[in-house]
């Protein structure tokens, strides 16, 4: 297998983005990361593009095609696959991109995410999504995202004493670190009060411990490790690759409050890389609720099981403490166009360890982590990042 | 020749309902009631409809300068609640105030802004001088389905302005639209409710179109925000207004008096002709004021009104739009189904 590099990197600005449409958007991203790599479309030999319900948001399928069309190479009859695995979609894609170019099958592989959640009615955006959680078993019952995910919230805080106010620190800090980004879809400060006082979705996750409905593409540029220096002067290598399965419902897991998905993953991503937890710089985590930030930093090895609310509320996970986690602002601040998010959190990643992350910049960033979950953790994906 | 406002008048049914009372029935939290910034919108009677509503507004634009019906040489009536799919609503007002039937008339639609358009084309022809006088109506019964958001701030009222250019009260000195195609509340042949684009209905649709309004007349006006005494912008609630006029650069003083929509909620297509009622009201000769509508699908018209001495001759001749206010006679949710025929038998 061979080592596969990012050679470049493009994102859309996140948020409602109503003047535009998914094509739009996609080409933005795509062009954004084929100027950053300086490579033409004749270069290209494959496309990977996650999305996870073009369907429903938008009417529109056959994404794949769609995306090579828009970036100009449907005439080149370069092959464009469209990969779903919900809210994983994105991070699904970079992974079908590494095995690609891992397998010598391809050379330069484009990695793309895209989401347009905003044509659509809030309720219309919701069914869609919970179209991630099993259908028969789950939604039929009333079940949503957040009503499972503040099922496993009510169960962390009661076995390991996490706190409302421990799981609102995540959205206070990951809004923080949202008002350095540029492409983040919010620039507002929010107080720990804030979140509490702010309106129940599903008891306790209130309205600001939620990711939001957004719109955003992402696109990243991959190669041969060993062909990168000529692309780029600073390629980011992917050093580790990981994907895991798990049951689709929330109530056939072994623990409710581990996502068994995510410490799969993770173990064979830190194996790939010969590397420990403790030796990650900077990671990007699948936030999609506050509560999913704290079991991601337990799941992957950063604190202890139940340890994830005291670090939060300590400051570990803060910009300029020891383990800085979603620096873009995560899915709650920046944005949760789902299909996209995989891939901008591996942007996230490689504009930190290039050290052109801006005011959000983590020092002497070196190695990466982008961790990304589909539904309640029926799919996860692990990447590890180096310079 | 100065045109412009020769009467106004307005009618708010006296039937009430606090937003409490429908955050109860629904299980909403007063978060719902703090955000939408409005307290209790008014409801029509059991028999009261847009037709009736326009007839009480007319009816007191008419008695408030004493003005002849008989001058009335069109009536165009805005509303998005017309009784009829087929027959116009202009011509019962027309019949019920007794004109002659020497005047055209149409019914008008465009969502919220229905009352402005007919306001315009009323200044149309009294400018070209092919009428003496034109009744423009903005009057609304306005529907917001069960449990909806629309139903916290759905409301009922009318006002009537006589657009003449004889003994004007509030000289229009220039008027600007703005419009474009944008989806952002729709209601189909046939269906009960209208549906709406949620957030969209804000940033692209009411702050785009109004802002897009009132920026166009106060260039073309070559005028400034701080150059009127009083601002009213379209009220679908009590935060947009507020928040729009302070993108635009009109102070909170500014647009207090026309702001209604906290004791009313949203009439619709009487919503910013009641608050540029409640201006008159109190305005003193010499004042200007600056006037922006909104209507879903989407355009906004804006007007720059400077007020005569003749405001004071006419002023007290009718009901004012706080007197509406004053007598108000609160439902509870069940009686305020039954009198908004949400209850079918």
């Amino acid at each position: 297998m061979r080592s596969v590099s990012i050679i470049g990197v493009g994102c859309t600005k996140f948020g409602e983005r109503w003047d535009v449409s998914l094509r739009d958007m996609i080409a933005e991203a795509g062009v954004m990361a084929i100027e950053d790599a300086e490579i033409t479309g004749e270069q290209i030999d494959a496309l990977y593009v996650g999305n996870m319900s073009g369907g429903r948001f938008i009417e529109q399928e056959h994404i794949g095609a769609l995306i090579a069309d828009c970036a100009g190479l449907s005439r080149l009859h370069v092959p464009s696959t469209r990969v779903e695995a919900a809210c994983a979609s994105g991070g699904l894609a970079l992974r079908q991109a590494v095995l690609a170019v891992a397998s010598g099958y391809s050379d330069i592989v484009i990695a793309a995410g895209v989401e347009k959640m905003t044509d659509v009615s809030t309720g219309t955006a919701a069914d869609a999504l919970a179209a991630a959680a099993d259908r028969e078993w789950e939604c039929f019952f009333g079940a949503t995202f957040p009503a499972l995910y503040a099922m496993i919230a009510k169960l962390h805080m009661r076995r390991y004493g996490t706190t409302n106010e421990q799981m609102a620190q995540v959205a206070v800090k990951n809004h923080h670190h949202a008002c350095m980004n540029p492409i983040a879809q919010y620039h507002m400060e929010i107080t720990i009060d804030d979140v509490l006082k702010s309106p129940m979705v599903a008891d306790p996750l209130h309205i600001l411990d939620c990711s939001p409905i957004s719109d955003g593409a992402a696109a990243l540029v991959l190669a041969p490790t060993e062909m990168a220096k000529r692309f780029s002067e600073e390629p980011i290598k992917i050093v580790g690759s990981a994907q895991a399965s798990d049951t689709l419902a929330l109530h056939d897991r072994r623990d409710l409050t581990t996502l068994d998905a995510t410490v799969h993953a993770g173990r064979a991503a830190f194996a790939q890389a010969g590397i420990e937890p403790r030796a990650v710089d900077v990671a990007e985590v699948h936030d999609c609720f506050t509560i999913a930030e704290i079991l991601a930093i337990e799941d992957l090895g950063f604190v202890e099981k139940g340890q994830g609310g005291k670090a939060t509320e300590e400051g570990m996970t803060a910009l300029g403490s020891s383990l800085p986690i979603n620096t873009s602002g995560g899915l709650k601040a920046c944005g949760h166009p789902v299909g996209a998010t995989g891939i901008k959190q591996a942007y996230e990643i490689v504009l930190q360890l290039r050290g052109k992350a801006g005011k959000r910049q983590v020092d002497e960033a070196e190695v990466g982590l982008a961790h990304n979950v589909g539904g309640s953790g029926g799919t996860a994906l692990v990447h590890i990042f180096t310079r | 020749m100065v045109s412009g406002i020769v009467s106004y008048g307005v009618y708010i049914p006296r039937f009430r309902i606090r937003l409490d009372e429908i955050a109860r029935v629904w299980g909403d939290g007063e978060e719902i009631t703090q955000g939408l910034r409005v307290f209790e919108k008014s409801v029509p009677d059991l028999d009261e409809d847009t037709v009736t509503i326009a007839v009480e507004a007319a009816r007191n634009a008419l008695k408030r300068a004493k003005i002849d019906p008989k001058r009335i040489g069109a009536i165009y009536a805005g509303s998005e609640s017309h009784p009829y799919a087929v027959k116009p609503t202009a011509t019962i007002v027309g019949q019920a105030v007794c004109t002659s039937s020497s005047f055209t008339a149409a019914d008008f639609e465009f969502a919220c802004k229905a009352g402005t358009a007919a306001l315009q084309a009323c200044l149309g022809l009294v400018s070209s001088n092919l009428i003496d006088l034109g009744l423009a109506i903005g009057a609304d019964v306005s529907q917001g389905a069960p449990g909806d958001m629309l139903e916290y701030t759905a409301a009922a009222g009318g006002a009537a302005y006589l657009i003449g250019s004889q003994d004007v009260a509030g000289e229009i000195e220039g008027t600007y639209s703005f419009t474009s195609d944008t989806p952002d509340f729709w209601r189909r042949e046939g269906m009960p409710y209208p549906e709406h684009g949620g957030r969209f209905t804000g940033e692209p649709a009411y702050f785009k179109h109004v802002a897009g309004a009132a920026r166009g007349l106060l260039e073309r006006m070559n005028s400034a925000p701080e150059d009127y005494d009083y601002a009213v912008f379209h009220q679908p609630n009590g935060k947009f207004p507020v928040r729009v006029a302070k993108m635009l650069g009109f102070s909170k003083k500014q647009i207090e008096p026309g702001l209604i929509v906290p004791l009313i909620g949203n009439t619709y297509s009487a919503s910013c002709l009641i608050g540029l009622a409640a201006t008159l009201d109190i305005a003193k000769p010499g004042e200007r004021i600056f006037v922006t509508s909104f209507g879903s699908g989407a355009g906004s018209d804006a007007f720059s009104i400077r007020v005569k001495d003749k405001i004071d001759d006419i002023r007290c001749g009718a009901p004012s739009v706080r007197d509406y206010i004053g007598q108000a006679e609160y439902l509870d949710y069940a009686m305020y189904a039954k009198h908004k025929g949400k209850l079918r038998i």
